[in-house]
C-alpha cells in the first residue's frame, strides 16, 4: 500500500504530464490542503487540487479528465504510471546550408550575397525552398518592429505642461512650507496593446511558419503583444512564443494549435475570440491584426457581423492578406468581402518587405 | 475562528445571503484555514465581488476594497503623506514661536498625517478582508508589488517603521482575464473559476436575494434566463446580476406572470447590447408563445 502523500505526489505528476503547469509549490499546496480537508473524501481531494493545482479554465478540463483517469481507472486504485497523451510534433524545417560556391573572389560573393538577400526578401514565402527558407528565418532577426503608442489617464513629470500641485506641494515642504519652484506634469505614453489573429487554414499553410515567426518577433520586440491562431478553432499562443530562442517557440507553439492545415471558419472562431478574450478588455483599445486570405467556408454573414463587433472594441483593425500583394488580386473571396467595410487597414503579408511595411502601418495606428 | 468543514463555511455564507457551492465553499474554506489569497475568475455578473462580501459580513470582519485601475501604485495601494496637512502643521508651529526644528520634524512624520490606503489599512485594522478587485486591469509592476505585499503580510515606512498584521488579512483577488496574471502570482493563490448557476441553485440565489418577488415570476424568469445563455449567439450572456436586476423591474412594474410586453419594456435589465436585445426579443417571443 503507497502512502496517500505518495499518491497524490504522483497525480500531481501525471497533471504536470498532461501539461498543466504544477509546479514543486503547487504540489505542496495540494498536499497542504488535502490534510485540511481529510484524505478519505474523494470529492474533498478532488475540490482541493482544483483549487491548489489549477491556473486557469484552460486547466479545468485537463484537470478533470486527469483526475478521472489517475483515481477512477481502477475503482479508485491509482496506476502507477498514467498514460502520456500523445502530443503531435511540429518540427521545424530541415537545415540545408548551401556552403561550397565556387572559387569566387571575395568581392564577387560579398555582392552576390547582398542582391540575394534582396530578392530574398521580396520573394513570397509560400514559394520558397527549404534553404531558401531557413535562410529567411535568420533575416526575421533584422525586423524592429515599434510598439503603437497611446496616452495614459496618469501624468508623468515633465518640464512644461499642466502644474503637478501634489508634488509642487511636496518640493515646498522640503523647504518647511515656503512656495519654490514649481513642478510640471503631462500625460504618458504607453504601448498599446497588439493582438495578432494567425489564420493557419490549409489554404495559408505555406505562410503559416512565416507568419508565427513574425508573430514571435513582435512578442520579443515588446510587450503587450498578444497572439491566436485561428482556423476551426482558437489558440492562445503567446505563451510559447514568449521563448526566446524562435525554433523552439515556434515548436512549442506548434504543439498547443490542434487545427493545423483544417478548413476555416473565420466568422465563428472571431465571435469565440470575442467572446472569450477580445470583448472582456483584450482587444478594448488594441491594434488587432487579422492574418488571412479570406477563403471563408463558413457564413460570410456571421464574419461580417463580428468584425464589425471588433472594430467597435478595437482601436484600429488591419487587415493581413497574402495575396493583396500580388499583380492581378482581386479582393473577391467572399470572406474578404464581408470583412473589408470594416477593416481600417487593407495590407499585403506575403514577404518579408511586406512584413517590414506592416510593422510600420502597425506602429503608426 | 470556529469554522471546521467547508459545510460550515457554507452555512454561514448563506446566513448573509451568499449561495455557495460545494466547490466555493470548499475553496473559501481553504483560504481561510491555510491563509492564503483566494483568487477568483469568472464571467462578469457571477459573483465574484459579492463573496468577499459576504466572507466580511458572515466573519464580522471590515471589508477593505483595493479598486484596481491601469497605472495603480503604490501611493494609491498602500499609503501617501497627506502633504497639505503637514505644512498646515509647520505654519502653526511657525506661528506659535516654533519648537526645536528636530521636535518639529519628528512631528511631521507621525501617524496622524499618514494616509493608510486600503492594503495598509487592512494591515492595520486585522483581522480583515481585503478585497483586490479586478487585478488584471492593473499593470505587470503593480502585481509585484502585491506579490510582495500578500507573501509578508507587512509593509515598511522609512519614517515610521513596519507594519505588520497580527493576523494575516483575508485576501480575495477578482480577476475578468483581460490579462494573464503573472504565474507567480497565481502560485501564492488558491483559484477557483466561478461558472453560472444551475436552475435550481439561481432560483435559490433570487429567493434569498429578491425575497420580495414572487415564487412563480421566480421561476420563470430564472428559467428563460437559463434558456437564454444556452444559446451561443449573444454577445454577453445575462449574468445572475442581470437576472436578479429583471426580476426585480418585472416586481416593479407589478407582473406576476411573464408575457411578451412586460418582458420587452424590462429588457434593458437583461441584455445590454443593441444586437443581443433584438435576439432576446425574437427568442423571447417563441418562448413566451403558448
Amino acid at each position: 500500500m503507497r502512502q496517500p502523500d505518495e499518491v497524490l505526489l504522483g497525480f500531481a505528476r501525471a497533471l504536470r504530464a498532461a501539461g498543466v503547469p504544477v509546479t514543486q509549490d503547487r504540489s505542496q499546496g495540494y498536499l497542504a490542503a488535502v490534510a485540511e480537508l481529510g484524505a478519505d473524501d474523494p470529492r474533498a481531494t478532488y475540490l482541493a487540487g482544483r483549487a491548489t493545482l489549477c491556473a486557469g479554465p484552460d486547466d479545468l478540463a485537463r484537470y478533470d479528465q486527469v483526475f478521472h483517469a489517475y483515481f477512477n481507472a481502477r475503482d479508485g486504485l491509482p496506476r502507477s504510471r498514467p498514460a502520456q497523451p500523445a502530443v503531435p510534433v511540429q518540427s521545424s524545417l530541415p537545415a540545408t546550408d548551401e556552403s561550397g560556391e565556387g572559387e569566387a573572389s571575395d568581392e564577387e560573393v560579398v555582392r552576390a550575397m547582398a542582391s540575394e538577400t534582396e530578392v530574398l526578401r521580396h520573394r513570397d514565402v509560400a514559394s520558397l525552398t527549404a534553404g531558401e527558407k531557413h535562410r529567411l528565418a535568420a533575416m526575421f532577426a533584422t525586423l524592429r518592429p515599434r510598439p503603437p503608442l497611446r496616452r495614459t489617464a496618469r501624468h508623468q513629470r515633465w518640464h512644461r505642461g499642466q502644474v503637478d500641485a501634489s508634488r509642487t506641494l511636496r518640493s515646498s515642504l522640503r523647504r518647511m512650507g515656503e512656495p519654490a519652484e514649481i513642478a510640471w506634469r503631462r500625460r504618458g505614453v504607453r504601448p498599446r496593446r497588439v493582438v495578432l489573429l494567425v489564420d493557419v487554414s490549409g489554404s495559408m499553410s505555406g505562410y503559416a511558419d512565416a507568419l508565427l515567426r513574425l508573430a514571435h518577433r513582435f512578442t520579443q520586440a515588446y510587450a503587450g503583444v498578444e497572439t491566436f491562431t485561428v482556423g476551426t478553432r482558437v489558440t492562445h499562443v503567446t505563451r510559447a512564443l514568449r521563448m526566446r530562442d524562435a525554433e523552439r517557440a515556434l515548436i512549442a507553439a506548434g504543439e498547443t494549435v490542434p487545427d493545423w492545415s483544417g478548413g476555416t471558419r473565420l466568422g465563428e472562431t472571431l465571435r469565440f475570440f470575442l467572446d472569450r478574450w477580445g470583448q472582456r478588455g483584450m482587444a478594448r483599445g488594441a491594434v488587432v491584426v487579422v492574418f488571412s486570405d479570406g477563403w471563408e467556408r463558413g457564413d460570410p454573414v456571421l464574419l461580417g457581423e463580428q468584425m464589425a463587433r471588433l472594430q467597435r472594441i478595437a482601436h484600429r483593425v488591419v487587415w493581413v492578406n497574402p495575396h493583396r500583394g500580388k499583380s492581378g488580386y482581386e479582393p473577391v473571396q467572399q470572406g474578404v468581402l464581408a470583412a473589408l467595410p470594416y477593416c481600417d487597414d487593407f495590407v499585403a503579408g506575403h514577404s518579408l518587405a511586406t512584413f517590414a511595411e506592416l510593422s510600420e502601418v502597425i506602429s503608426r495606428a | 475562528m470556529d469554522l471546521a468543514s467547508p459545510a460550515d463555511v457554507a452555512a454561514r455564507l448563506d446566513e448573509t445571503g451568499y449561495l455557495a457551492d460545494d466547490a466555493l465553499a470548499t475553496v473559501a474554506f481553504l483560504a481561510l484555514r491555510m491563509q492564503r489569497p483566494l483568487l477568483l475568475e469568472g464571467e462578469p455578473g457571477t459573483g465574484k465581488t459579492a463573496l468577499a462580501e459576504a466572507i466580511a459580513e458572515s466573519l464580522d470582519l471590515p471589508l477593505v476594497r483595493l479598486q484596481c485601475y491601469e497605472g495603480i501604485d503604490a501611493t494609491q495601494a498602500l499609503y501617501d503623506w497627506d502633504f497639505p496637512r503637514q505644512i498646515l502643521h509647520l505654519r502653526a508651529l511657525e506661528a506659535t514661536g516654533g519648537a526645536d526644528v528636530e521636535e518639529a520634524e519628528k512631528s511631521l512624520y507621525d501617524a496622524r498625517f499618514l494616509l493608510a490606503r486600503p492594503v495598509l489599512q487592512a494591515l492595520q485594522d486585522s483581522p480583515a478582508v481585503l478585497l483586490v478587485d479586478e487585478v488584471d486591469r492593473a499593470d505587470d509592476e503593480f502585481e509585484a508589488f502585491l506579490l510582495e505585499v500578500l507573501s509578508t503580510y507587512q509593509v515598511t515606512i522609512p519614517e515610521l517603521g513596519t507594519v505588520r498584521a497580527a493576523t494575516p488579512p483575508i485576501v480575495v483577488l477578482t480577476s475578468n482575464r483581460t490579462r494573464e496574471l503573472h504565474d507567480a502570482l497565481k502560485r501564492r493563490c488558491l483559484y477557483h473559476w466561478i461558472d453560472h448557476p444551475g436552475l435550481e441553485r439561481e432560483v435559490e440565489i433570487l429567493r434569498s436575494r429578491a425575497p420580495e418577488v414572487s415564487e412563480t415570476l421566480r421561476r420563470q424568469v430564472v428559467e428563460l434566463v437559463q434558456q437564454l445563455r444556452a444559446r451561443d449567439d449573444l454577445q454577453k450572456p445575462p449574468g445572475v446580476a442581470e437576472t436578479l436586476d429583471w426580476a426585480r423591474s418585472l416586481h416593479h412594474l407589478g407582473t406576476t406572470e411573464i408575457d411578451l410586453a412586460s418582458a420587452a419594456a424590462t429588457l434593458g435589465a437583461l441584455v445590454k447590447y443593441r444586437e443581443d436585445s433584438e435576439r432576446v426579443r425574437h427568442a423571447l417571443d417563441q418562448m413566451l408563445r403558448p
